[in-house]
């Protein structure tokens, strides 16, 4: 070869190297860059959806950031203070009131007029609420959670209760006859002291609002939290449920294996859980069941929990950002994502799927997620949740009787909702004062 | 005559102090002023969004703080850390360094290096490499007790265990820094005491007691003042090891307070706490200077 052909391939490599940076460099002006977070696992997975996205829009590039759950909620409270959100981020959505009174979210009420896929009634009633605040819808449910029964159909069966009860009388003598056939040893039914969902759930079931007053007020010791806490505490009481906490349960598969409780109040997550740790012998002796209510009349209802997907107020690029979330939001992509992590999809078309119709224990799930309902939505829940917690852990292990462990417990949200009041007050004599 | 040299000395030293008090100034004394102001407020989430619905509340959050368990729970925590962990570390550094300048081979920089290094690690990888060693079932930790025939310990798992794991791990991350500061001490008493103190007939125990302690008095007033003050400020271990359980037994006062001002957003509590602590610290060091000098007359 000589000299002057390698010479003109030189030439010809730099001039085409030449054309197609300056190719690239042409079209990344025009590129948009959407900032995207996603929390612990599901931003590892969103990795992958946000692929096919990028391929139908060449013109939108998706950068995502895994968080761990753990930090995500300083994390977005420091990115907000620090005015370096990003334009799209996974939120739980407990957390949406919060941002909302931070006025950090963007509101998603023009885009979903004019949205095909993303339209309230494909969601799940009691889920999409969680998202609304003041008739203004905030984020787009992503993934949904909620708390319902697992159950050990074998000791159920042997106590004279082949299918799950859906009264709380009916559900009581079950715990009663399986609390007979067990022995003083073992329970009926294993509620983590450690976890506020359970009598929050009860005091749900029962019609009571939790907070009064616009939420500025706590309604603890008022009739319908009462009883249902009552009911609560006497499982305890009466030997039905041990007063102990997760951590004093090594291990809840194993515990549950051994038949030390028949019946555990949890989430989806342990579907997988039992799956895997479980052994052969054990699958197909357990099941799930929507968590049953007061009385006929009141279905069971439990948390409308899960995450949604949100656009953050000062982000450039909403247009970009809500296609996203309606790619994300499409059946197709939920079923995936269902399929990469197990979270549940939150629109109900995507459950038109053989994976989770085909299973008995997910139309458990799917029949509570009908059945339930948003906790009080506002910034300091989470705080008053810890408190709820705190005094049923301290009435259940008997060291204050029911009705005083409530009476705090009004006191301690009293004061927590103290700057609420305040604010409620300001906002009436202000609305007062123009004309 | 010599009045206006002196005060134009005077002025050249401010002027040569000036950017470092000003410096002081701004990120030290400045930050902890707004700091205590913003502790007689109540400042929150709400507050972020909209800064005129802060309100001035006097003293209602040291009220608030001082009643919780929780606080006081915390409090309990961290002096449980400073009081076990802050000697134990003293005397790991100290033993350290006796040993180091005991056998003065060639090996002994590259001992001073292997001591030091876990200080300038990053504590979230030497977390990982501890919560392996710590793990009930596949540490190392618990297969070494085996030997001895102890049973598994649950170390960051059980309430009772999890404070003695964070105060070990702390102790290995930082003795190496004390144990350069006692090195230095060491090394500059003088050998002429030793041969003296030989030649009087005190044994190796009798010099350490009557040569090397006294010799290290001013480094140990230094070592302990700025050990306790370090302590006191017991964080990022329990952050990253155990988040301040199980059941609140690591929680430290700054985890309290951390975990108020940036998962609640609970800004006036928060420096509340931080105020207090700032007392009790200040307490401790006070304490401890008095000690010393009442040891030295």
């Amino acid at each position: 070869m000589s000299a002057r052909l390698a010479a003109v391939m030189a030439v010809a490599v730099i001039t085409v190297s030449l054309v197609v940076t300056g190719c690239r460099r042409a079209e990344h002006e025009t590129e948009t860059v959407l900032h995207f977070w996603g929390l612990g696992r599901e931003g590892e997975v969103v990795a992958e959806l946000v692929r096919d996205f990028e391929r139908e829009n060449p013109r939108i590039r998706v950068e995502v950031q895994q968080i761990p759950w753990t930090a995500a909620h300083e994390k977005l409270l420091t990115a907000f203070v620090g005015r370096s959100t990003p334009d799209i981020s996974q939120l739980g959505n407990t957390w949406i009131p919060e941002f909302v009174a931070l006025r950090a979210l963007a509101p998603l009420t023009p885009w979903i007029e004019q949205s095909i896929t993303v339209r309230p009634e494909k969601y799940f009633p009691g889920i999409w609420s969680t998202n609304v605040v003041d008739g203004t819808a905030y984020g787009i449910p992503w993934y949904v959670d909620t708390r319902l029964l697992f159950y050990r159909k074998d000791i159920l069966a042997r106590a004279g209760f082949p299918t799950m009860p859906v009264t709380w009388a009916e559900w009581r003598a079950a715990m009663e006859a399986t609390k007979r056939i067990v022995g003083a040893d073992r329970y009926a039914v294993f509620l983590p002291l450690n976890e506020w969902a359970q009598p929050v759930i009860f005091g749900l079931q029962n019609g009571s609002p939790l907070l009064a007053d616009e939420w500025s007020r706590g309604a603890f010791a008022e009739p319908a939290f009462r009883d249902a806490f009552e009911f609560y505490i006497d499982l305890f009481r009466d030997g039905l449920a041990p007063p102990v906490g997760n951590n004093e349960i090594a291990n809840v598969y194993q515990e549950f294996e051994r038949g030390y409780f028949a019946m555990y109040v949890t989430g989806p997550w342990n579907l997988g859980e039992f799956k895997r740790r479980l052994s052969p012998e054990m699958q197909g002796k357990w099941a799930t069941a929507p968590i049953p209510g007061p009385d006929a009349a009141h279905p069971g209802v439990s948390l409308a929990g899960g995450s949604s997907l949100v656009l953050f107020a000062n982000s450039p690029h909403k247009e970009a950002a809500w296609k996203l979330i309606e790619f994300l939001s499409a059946p197709v992509q939920e079923r995936r994502f269902y399929a990469l992590t197990g979270d549940l999809p939150a629109q109900i078309a995507a459950w038109e799927d053989s994976a989770l119709t085909g299973d008995p224990n997910m139309r458990a799930f799917r029949d509570q997620l009908l059945h339930v309902v948003p906790t009080p939505m506002i910034p300091e829940w989470e705080q008053i949740a810890m408190r709820v917690q705190e005094k049923a852990e301290m009435a259940a292990r008997g060291a204050v009787p029911a009705d005083s462990a409530l009476a705090l417990l009004d006191r301690d949200v009293e004061r927590i909702l103290e700057k609420r009041r305040w604010l409620l007050a300001r906002a009436r004599e202000s609305g007062e004062n123009t004309p | 005559m010599s009045a206006p040299i002196e005060r134009r000395k005077v002025r050249t030293a401010w002027l040569f102090l000036a950017p470092a008090l000003g410096l002081i100034g701004l990120f030290f004394f400045l930050p902890v002023i707004a700091g205590l102001l913003l502790s007689l407020t109540d400042f929150d989430i709400y507050a972020i969004g909209a800064p005129e619905t802060a309100r001035f509340v006097g003293l209602r959050n040291y009220a608030e703080t001082l009643s919780s368990p929780l606080f006081w729970q915390a409090v309990k925590n961290t002096f449980y850390f400073v009081l076990v962990g802050g000697p134990l570390s003293v005397l790991v550094s100290l033993g350290a360094a006796l040993l180091l300048h005991a056998r003065a081979t060639r090996l002994r920089s590259l001992f001073r290096t292997v001591y030091f290094a876990p200080v300038v690690t990053t504590l979230v990888a030497v977390a990982i490499v501890w919560r392996y060693l710590y793990h009930p079932r596949y540490g190392f930790l618990n297969h070494a007790l085996g030997w001895f025939g102890v049973g598994p310990i649950d170390w960051l798992g059980d309430p009772t265990w999890a404070m003695p794991g964070i105060i070990l791990l702390a102790v290995w991350k930082n003795f190496g820094y004390n144990m350069l500061i006692f090195a230095a001490g060491l090394g500059s008493i003088s050998q002429e005491l030793y041969e003296a103190a030989a030649i009087d007939g005190a044994g190796s125990w009798q010099r350490f007691r009557n040569v090397t302690l006294p010799g290290l008095a001013p480094v140990f007033l230094f070592v302990g003042v700025t050990t306790m003050i370090g302590f006191f400020q017991l964080f990022a271990e329990p952050y990253v090891m155990t988040q301040g359980g199980p059941l609140r037994s690591t929680t430290s006062v700054v985890l309290l307070m951390y975990e108020e001002g940036f998962r609640w957003w609970r800004m006036g509590i928060a420096s509340t706490m931080a105020a207090l602590l700032l007392v009790i610290t200040l307490a401790g060091a006070l304490l401890q200077i008095s000690l010393r000098r009442g040891e030295r007359v």
